[in-house]
């Protein structure tokens, strides 16, 4: 054991090894680090004790807890499954008009709807339902609906969706594409164009939207109606307001008429129960819009 | 005779690499093999033309040329590194940054490895590179072992880099964690790192001193267990030759626990052992004191290193990995805690004797400042494992502030304190530049660090009350975008967190130039020689 200048008297001894002039002192382990350090195995022995721990041949050591991760979120689930049996069975038994006058039904499904809204509807029509203007993903805030805004109209659309493969009985229609299945020509969809933006009161080439009202009347009304205010029966959306799925502008409108559009919305009646299901269109309904 | 058959080998790699970008399947591939094929080419030029040199070499002198090579390497990769990661911080917080032109190149997705790899691999991997070659020469009192075969680690793993790199940006990845490079790239590397330990390995055995100084134990360690983790990990099959895809061996939740026995080891023998081999000595050279106790490096390392390769699989808490693996994972994180702190104790308390050092000396704050966020995020760390804790914490970006300032902190601040201690030494400086430079990074970064952390435990535990929440009926009160939405702020501190701690780095690399082409030079470089 060298003494070097660098030790003051008292100073505990180096370890004698020397690299590049790094010493080393032989300071002994720091007490609380020791048992600090004898703690936490103290803790972990007793914790592998308690818990599943050990892996065996076939299976691991259960723990004296019993505590299983799995079991532990069935619990759960349980408990409030158990909790809310009685007023699900209610909301399921009860007509979908009563819902609304009735206070239990109607602060259940205001809180249970959201969380499934919040859940499974909010990717498309956003966390507060005002939807994607452009995208094509409708706002559920306001009155305008494509298929209709009761709430028998709306539990319909939530349970079998819309123009999707797996549901029989999804709603369904589909609007021609004008330009490329070579129904109209660029100039006569322009024309069109032209007719619906004055339908919806917006700025527009006189002559043109003269010229389109005869197209619009051989082509579109069928579903749009004559004076284009749309059909909920066929999801045909209303023309002359100023609220648009996709746009209300004339490049927009152009690639709607030319291109078509085929908006689909999943069918939730196997992966949500009967009373999710009621639930959330309760919710929807009463965010503004509902008739 | 030996540069003939070089040149044949490199001319060998040449053709193959341009047969591989003839037959490419994806454009990663074909540019990953064109990169190839130019490294060769480039290679073949440079030893053809120094074929009729005198190679002959002063074997009596320490081989610093790739030190200083991996020195410059450090601060360009990290300044590389920094700016991405602080770049994808705002794309986080201003999704439009995004760009529509840029989709499929630039956008998070692409560019989250590239940051990762970036400070993790080329700046911590440069850095590690070069102090070990650094240190294994002074402590060992040996020029390194094998030649040129440094240099050949070196230009492999900054191949490597390259490779990476552009073939995240190109999509090719195999989706693991830290371990994304495809197939090729880890062939290559597993050479080039069996290289590296040759390299490292044969010095420590032509050692002049007695015994092997403790930093290049914790090197060592570092060397053969990421070479471990690599290669079990990346265990998988190509689809074909001709192209990037491959598929991994495991699946399933075995392929999640191998991963993340990988990705928590190479937290802990990569960001952890490599650095603690920097710590050991860059500090005690520093501060010029005695390292604190022996008994404790000995007895922390075991521990450290025998605890460490089991805490895994607290990265799958309360997924489809069983109930005991989660245990023994938390268990043995816990009991990780103390090893951990060994090497803190061992930093901080070299200083005693030397604390008024603190006042006049920025290198050893820095130093200092790093050992602490050390132990700062190995508490953390065993606190996070903790089931209990766990459930909050996971998958929130408290997790992310947690990384942050283990690596911003400890691993960024303890190569910075090296760095400046390394340049002045390696082109025989008397001093740095500007301590005064010094000093401004050490605030920028330690400012900067602490708007990261500070920001991402307010929106991790934010995050996770917010998942968690139910009403009186069982119901999640939250949507996903929510809580998005409500980290906003946040996000954007954490990105000037960032642009501080990049702009720290940033001074480093003008005081480090400025030290190497303004300052008076020094007398004549030291000669191996083992201590008296």
């Amino acid at each position: 054991m060298s003494q070097t200048d660098k030790n003051k008297p008292g100073e505990v001894e180096t370890t004698g090894h020397s690299w590049d002039g790094i010493e080393e002192y032989n300071n002994p382990l720091p007490r609380w680090w020791l048992y600090s350090f004898y703690a936490c195995i103290l803790y972990a022995i007793v914790y592998t004790i308690a818990y599943p721990a050990w892996p065996l041949l076939k299976e691991a050591t259960p723990g004296v807890l019993g505590f299983s991760t799995r079991a532990n979120v069935a619990a759960e689930i349980e408990k409030f499954d158990s909790m809310n049996a009685p007023v699900e069975s209610k909301l399921v038994a009860a007509d979908l008009t009563a819902i609304a006058a009735d206070p239990e039904l109607s602060n259940y499904t205001n809180n249970a709807g959201s969380a499934v809204f919040q859940t499974w509807c909010a990717q498309c029509h956003g966390s507060g339902a005002s939807g994607f203007a452009s995208l094509g993903y409708p706002n559920l805030l306001d009155d305008d609906w494509l298929w209709g805004g009761t709430i028998e109209d709306i539990h319909l659309t939530i349970s079998h969706g819309i123009r999707n493969e797996e549901d029989a009985d999804a709603r369904y229609s589909e609007m021609p594409a004008f330009g490329r299945d070579e129904i109209l020509s660029d100039e006569e969809i322009g024309q069109t164009v032209q007719y619906v933006m004055k339908l919806s009161g917006q700025d527009h080439d006189m002559a043109a939207a003269t010229a389109g009202e005869t197209l619009f009347l051989d082509n579109c009304s069928s579903c749009h109606m004559e004076d284009g205010t749309g059909d909920i029966y066929q999801g045909a959306p209303n023309l002359t307001d100023a609220v648009w799925l996709y746009g209300g502008d004339a490049e927009t409108l152009t690639e709607t008429i030319a291109q078509s559009r085929y908006g689909v919305m999943p069918s939730w009646k196997g992966r949500l129960s009967e009373a999710d299901i009621r639930a959330v269109a309760a919710y929807v309904h009463q965010l503004g819009g509902g008739e | 005779m030996w540069d003939y058959l070089k040149l044949v080998i490199l001319g060998v790699i040449a053709v193959l690499a341009a047969i591989a970008a003839n037959y490419a399947r994806d454009v990663a591939y074909l540019v990953n093999a064109l990169t190839v094929m130019a490294a060769a080419a480039i290679t073949f030029v440079v030893v053809l033309r120094g074929m009729d040199e005198d190679k002959s070499i002063d074997t009596s002198e320490y081989m610093d040329g790739v030190v200083r090579a991996g020195v410059i390497a450090t601060a360009f990769w990290g300044v590389v590194g920094f700016a991405a990661g602080t770049f994808i911080a705002f794309q986080l917080a201003f999704p439009a940054l995004n760009f529509e032109w840029a989709q499929g190149y630039a956008n998070f997705g692409r560019l989250r490895p590239l940051h990762t790899s970036a400070v993790i691999f080329a700046f911590g991997g440069n850095a590690l590179l070069a102090s070990s070659f650094y240190v294994v020469q002074r402590t060992s009192a040996a020029r390194l072992w094998g030649g040129n075969l440094a240099w050949f680690v070196f230009w492999g793993f900054q191949l490597v880099i390259v490779l990476a790199a552009t073939g995240y940006l190109l999509g090719a990845t195999q989706g693991k964690e830290y371990a994304e490079p495809e197939w090729y790239v880890d062939w290559w590397l597993t050479i080039v790192w069996v290289a590296y330990l040759a390299v490292f390995l044969g010095t420590i055995i032509k050692r002049k001193e007695p015994h092997i100084y403790v930093a290049n134990w914790f090197y060592l360690s570092f060397i053969v267990t990421v070479a471990m983790l690599h290669l079990v990990n990346n265990l998988s099959i190509p689809v074909s030759i001709f192209g990037s895809k491959s598929v991994q061996v495991f699946a399933g939740v075995q392929d999640a626990m191998t991963q993340w026995w990988y990705g928590h080891n190479a937290v802990g023998f990569f960001l952890t052992a490599g650095f603690l081999g920097m710590m050991y000595y860059f500090v005690p050279k520093q501060a010029e004191r005695p390292v604190y106790s022996y008994k404790l490096s000995i007895i922390h390392f075991w521990a450290l290193i025998f605890l460490y390769i089991w805490a895994g699989p607290h990265h799958l808490h309360y997924t489809a990995l069983p109930d005991w693996a989660s245990t023994l994972g938390m268990v043995f994180s816990i009991m990780l805690w103390m090893p951990s702190w060994g090497g803190m104790i061992n930093g901080l308390m070299t200083l005693s004797g030397a604390w008024d050092k603190l006042r006049t000396d920025p290198v050893i704050r820095m130093m200092v400042i790093s050992v602490g966020f050390y132990g700062m995020s190995t508490f953390e760390g065993p606190m996070m494992s903790i089931k209990a804790v766990n459930s909050l914490s996971h998958y929130t970006d408290w997790t992310i502030g947690h990384v942050h300032s283990g690596a911003l902190g400890w691993n960024g601040m303890i190569t910075f304190g090296a760095l400046y201690f390394l340049v002045p030494k390696l082109w025989n400086k008397e001093r740095l530049y500007s301590l005064s430079m010094v000093s401004w990074h050490f605030w920028l970064a330690t400012i900067g660090i602490v708007l990261y952390a500070s920001a991402m435990w307010v929106t991790g535990i934010m995050e996770g009350l917010m998942w968690r929440e139910v009403d009186a009926q069982g119901f999640l009160v939250n949507s996903f975008a929510d809580t998005v939405a409500a980290k906003f702020p946040m996000y954007v501190v954490r990105g000037l967190g960032g642009v501080l701690f990049l702009a720290g780095a940033v001074i480093m690399c003008i005081n480090l130039w400025k030290t190497v082409t303004s300052v008076e030079g020094k007398s004549p470089a030291a000669v191996p020689a083992p201590a008296e």
